[in-house]
């Protein structure tokens, strides 16, 4: 598991482990949870319509400049929302690669 | 000048409040607190007091309301009673363990069923263990000074807890006594202004209350136990300063005729003034009995409970709550668990008593005093005994 940068011994975690750095989410890598599948975008028949994007509740997906979307397997879950709300079927839940 | 003038308890704990100048207040009425927030409403409506008043619609929102204002940087203050207090459970652990200061005043009243509005501290032990630094008072007088000194001792940057301060339903809320109210100039050199440690800031972005993993967890709530156990020094710190500047002196453990006693009853708010009564007329029928007051609950003041203690061959502990299936009442358990490892130790008989505002009088104490030393020559161990219960 990806660790939050600084486990600081009790003398030295923050006034009532009060988070002093914003943005920090980023560092906690929740795609570690994730098990038995993935998705897998065929961008032959992608759309680029934007609807995983909009419905991946851990946001996973970012915006590349041709347009298309890219999955970012730190924070995937593996929920399969994407996969089933894609117009094109163009997102398929493949085994996760051990 | 200071004033000294006959009033309610309750109301002098509001003008306390008033002189510690708190920014917000966020309280929700319940019987037998109403008074002290009634009281301060009127202050604030009234210009008196500046401060924000928040009337929320439950004792849940009114602690969730004072945590919200403790970590903007707020002097803050709330109070409740019983059912209110359970209600504030959950928040009373986040409180805590974020490390905000705030004062809370619990007029110690009963838990239904059967609803009962009348006084006994079944309410405070079951937040025994919140966290939060504990006191008791045992007159008006005490009620007031408690709540000065509980927000310099919360405030205190080696502390940063919320503190509470225990006062009987009705047996002291409710009466007049003869109330000495502090000069404001002296107040305010006792008690300067709130600087907190760390704070929610639009400049200086933090987040405080969130998700803490399995691998930070441990380390907070060590940071809390530390706290807490550390506060003693500041409160006894507190104590000094308050008597150089008042005149009147405080300690973790009171005694009362503790000088050649051998049996000694340990007692926890007002009843403490009846016991001391009944002590009276004891040590004139010449028994050897005395008196200790647990006046800090939390963090337990352990050295200064065996000090106190020393000598004694009978400890005849009056509960006012029960731990329903455990081994007696809250008070009796936390002594008999202190004196454990102790090579010489006291005879230790608990007595579960005045429940749900069952009248304490000098007779009962007399009858506790002398059981406890009946229980202690059988040299039985006993569990507790119920005193004042009808058996038919």
């Amino acid at each position: 598991m990806a660790k939050i940068d600084a486990l600081h011994p009790w003398r030295e975690t923050p006034l009532g482990g009060a988070i002093q750095d914003a943005g920090n989410a980023r560092q906690f890598k929740t795609g570690d949870w994730r098990s038995q599948e993935r998705p897998k975008t065929d961008y032959e028949k992608c759309i680029k319509c934007g609807f995983c994007w909009v419905y991946c509740p851990d946001m996973a997906y970012t915006l590349r400049d041709d347009g298309f979307y890219e999955w970012n397997g730190d924070y995937c879950k593996g929920c399969g929302i994407c996969a089933r709300e894609c117009p094109k079927e163009a997102i398929q839940m493949i085994a996760e690669e051990v | 000048m200071s004033v000294r003038k006959g009033m309610e308890v309750s109301i002098a704990v509001a003008e306390a409040v008033k002189l510690a100048k708190v920014d917000v207040i966020a309280a929700y009425p319940i019987t037998p607190q109403t008074h002290i927030v009634e009281h301060l409403s009127e202050l604030v409506a009234d210009g008196e007091l500046e401060a924000a008043f928040i009337p929320v619609e439950s004792e849940h929102s009114a602690l969730s309301a004072v945590v919200g204002a403790a970590a903007v940087g707020a002097r803050s203050y709330t109070a409740t009673a019983s059912q209110g207090l359970a209600l504030m459970h959950e928040i009373m652990f986040i409180a805590s363990s974020l490390r905000l200061p705030m004062v809370m005043t619990v007029v110690n009243r009963a838990l239904s069923a059967p609803i009962n509005i009348w006084n006994d501290l079944s309410d405070i032990m079951a937040e025994r263990d919140t966290g939060w630094i504990q006191l008791f008072a045992v007159n008006g007088q005490e009620a007031v000074d408690l709540t000065l000194q509980a927000f310099k001792i919360a405030e205190d940057p080696r502390v940063l807890l919320p503190v509470v301060v225990n006062l009987d339903g009705f047996i002291l809320s409710h009466v007049i006594e003869s109330v000495e109210l502090p000069d404001q100039e002296a107040v305010d050199r006792f008690l300067p202004v709130f600087q907190p440690t760390l704070r929610l800031d639009p400049d200086r972005p933090v987040s405080m209350g969130a998700f803490g993993s399995p691998d930070v967890f441990m380390e907070v709530k060590k940071q809390v136990e530390e706290a807490l156990i550390g506060s003693q020094e500041v409160v006894a710190e507190v104590w000094r300063d308050f008597e150089k500047a008042f005149g009147r002196s405080y300690q973790a453990v009171e005694r009362y005729k503790t000088q050649g006693a051998e049996t000694l009853l340990v007692t926890m708010g007002s009843i403490s003034e009846t016991a001391m009564t009944a002590v009276d007329g004891m040590r004139e029928k010449g028994q050897k009995v005395g008196l200790i007051h647990i006046r800090l609950w939390r963090p337990f003041p352990f050295r200064e409970f065996f000090q106190a203690i020393e000598g004694a061959k009978v400890l005849a502990v009056v509960d006012r709550a029960l731990s329903p299936g455990g081994p007696g009442g809250p008070v009796g358990l936390e002594i008999k668990s202190a004196l454990f490892d102790r090579r010489e130790r006291p005879y230790v008989a608990d007595f579960v008593t005045g429940l749900g505002g069952r009248d304490l009088t000098e007779e009962i104490f007399e009858e506790i005093a002398t059981k406890a030393e009946q229980y202690a020559r059988s040299g039985e161990a006993m569990r507790y005994e119920m005193i004042g219960v009808r058996e038919e």
